[in-house]
């Protein structure tokens, strides 16, 4: 197989922008969609998987209501209601860029999957944590703040940096809703330059670099964020 | 015998073409299509599923359209030249996959709706041109919109994978009109753009616009405007350097054209109703194609834009 590079050099017909330009700037519309709905993601996924651990019944049903649906529904079908069906519902969403709309899709569907991760952190300490922070006088509030929720995401650290890869590729839909991200670029470059071959290693590799990337940042965070003796720290 | 006069003649054609691609180049396959076909009985066509009224599917495997008709009269020649019946399989490929496909044998006849570009002649070889599609935009009827130039600040939508996205960019450049562009991943999409108002034009070659504005809930809230932005020739593709093939597929497209039967196979397609829903493209041959057909020739896409 003979595979040939002087294509990334080329112009890409504009009389600027040449394939390399672009496939950086592709790299930066998936970091910059990925890392938006992360934010997101972990901001209300925290916050949904300690309200499903609440003893009040009608919050915990709420946050299992949130988690339900943003889970059951696939990412793709997601993606094009908040793109074509909800703006059509309400105006004046239409004027909201669609990268707004794509990060809030991918945000809210990962939501759901760090607010289960959160839950099973929290659920996995002993009872005793929690009624020890009561025994203490304590308010909830206090409880998860000081006692339960500092245990339960040093816990849930590993399957989090799984999300945090996860939500990279899964960036990937964003082409469908027209941001120039990598997998718009591999399709629209492999066409308009035959080479195929080569455009799909280009952007196979910056995934696997961002992905790489983000696994071996969650590694150290892993590693500063030991407490010895706990989860993690008994080394 | 006759049968046999052209039966060596074809080997004798086989085998200079094997002496004649092993020394010139590496190719994948160390046989000619003829001689594939011959020896196995049987001929694989390469179908698109929706590139509809040229090549697409009727369900249950079943592929119909214009070039596909074309192909079956192929098939008729390369029976007659093999002497012997021929299965037809048919193998459904992708604008992604339908030119590695048809090096590596998998495909020995790509019947679907392919732009003859110079890009593309390193890697396959075309038929003379049968189609020619030319790049315009698909705008609401009562939008008021007829040129490019009117483009500017507009949103314009195009549809991921496709040679139309160069050419707005070509024009927006040359043209110093600045919109806005929006990709949809397939076609229906790109339209859902239009129709939804997402976008207020929709960039594709006009047999695809005509096809899907035939199917839209109501087609006359559409229409094809503004000038042409491209030509692009469409044909039949086949492996490069086989020249007993490439004589068989011009031989019998040349014979369709000079005995009219060309003309009626695109009335059928283009002009009439067909399968599956029965709406008409109502697209009238244009100029390029009419031209063509008295003088036929495999021109690359490129020596169209010189004009």
């Amino acid at each position: 197989m003979h595979l040939e590079w002087g294509f990334f050099l080329r112009d890409i017909g504009d009389g600027e922008t040449t394939y390399l330009s672009w496939l950086f700037s592709a790299w930066g519309w998936t970091l910059a969609v990925a890392g938006c709905a992360w934010v997101l993601a972990l901001l209300l996924g925290s916050v949904v998987g300690t309200l499903r651990t609440m003893q009040v019944t009608w919050v915990a049903r709420l946050a299992n209501a949130w988690v339900e649906l943003f889970r059951n529904i696939p990412l793709l079908v997601q993606i094009f209601l908040w793109y074509h069906v909800i703006p059509s519902l309400i105006p004046p969403l239409r004027d909201v860029p669609s990268f707004v709309l794509v990060v809030f899709g991918l945000g809210l569907f990962t939501s759901s999957r760090v607010a289960e991760q959160v839950r099973a952190g929290i659920q996995s300490l002993p009872h005793g944590q929690r009624h020890a922070g009561m025994a203490l006088g304590l308010t909830t509030a206090q409880t998860y703040r000081y006692v339960l929720l500092p245990m339960a995401f040093r816990i849930v650290i590993p399957p989090l940096t799984s999300e945090a890869m996860n939500i990279i590729k899964n960036s990937s839909v964003a082409f469908a809703v027209s941001i120039s991200e990598l997998t718009l670029f591999a399709m629209q470059a492999q066409e308009e330059t035959s080479r195929g071959v080569e455009v799909y290693l280009a952007v196979t590799t910056l995934y696997i670099i961002t992905a790489m990337t983000i696994n071996r940042l969650m590694a150290l965070i892993e590693k500063r964020v030991r407490v010895p003796g706990y989860v993690g720290g008994d080394r | 015998m006759k049968k046999t006069i052209s039966l060596s003649a074809t080997l004798s054609a086989t085998l200079s073409a094997i002496i004649l691609g092993a020394t010139l180049s590496a190719p994948v396959l160390a046989q000619t299509t003829l001689k594939k076909v011959q020896d196995s009985g049987e001929i694989t066509m390469g179908v698109r599923e929706s590139s509809s009224p040229l090549s697409f599917t009727l369900g249950n495997g079943q592929f119909a359209g214009y070039h596909i008709d074309i192909c079956h009269a192929i098939i008729e020649n390369i029976k007659k030249t093999v002497g012997k019946p021929v299965t037809v399989k048919y193998t459904p490929v992708t604008s992604q996959n339908r030119i590695p496909l048809t090096q590596n044998g998998t495909v020995d006849l790509e019947c679907g709706s392919t732009t003859n570009n110079a890009t593309r002649q390193k890697d396959v070889s075309f038929g003379l041109t049968t189609y020619v599609t030319e790049v315009r935009m698909a705008v609401k009827a009562n939008s008021g919109l007829t040129k490019i130039s009117q483009l500017n600040g507009k949103t314009v939508a195009t549809t991921t994978g496709t040679t139309s996205v160069q050419h707005i960019r070509k024009h927006k450049n040359a043209e110093k009109v600045s919109f806005k562009e929006v990709f949809g991943k397939d076609h229906a999409d790109s339209f859902l753009l239009l129709e939804s108002g997402r976008a207020d034009a929709f960039v594709m070659d006009d047999n695809l616009l005509a096809g899907l504005i035939a199917n839209a809930k109501n087609p006359k809230d559409f229409k094809i405007v503004g000038e042409t932005l491209s030509v692009e020739p469409i044909a039949i593709m086949i492996r490069k350097d086989d020249p007993g093939m490439k004589r068989i597929v011009d031989i019998t497209i040349r014979g369709l054209m000079d005995s009219g039967e060309l003309d009626k196979l695109y009335k059928k397609w283009f002009l009439s109703p067909i399968p599956p829903k029965n709406t008409t493209v109502n697209l009238v041959m244009g100029a390029t194609l009419k031209g063509l057909l008295k003088d036929p020739n495999d021109n690359p896409m490129e020596s169209y834009a010189a004009k």
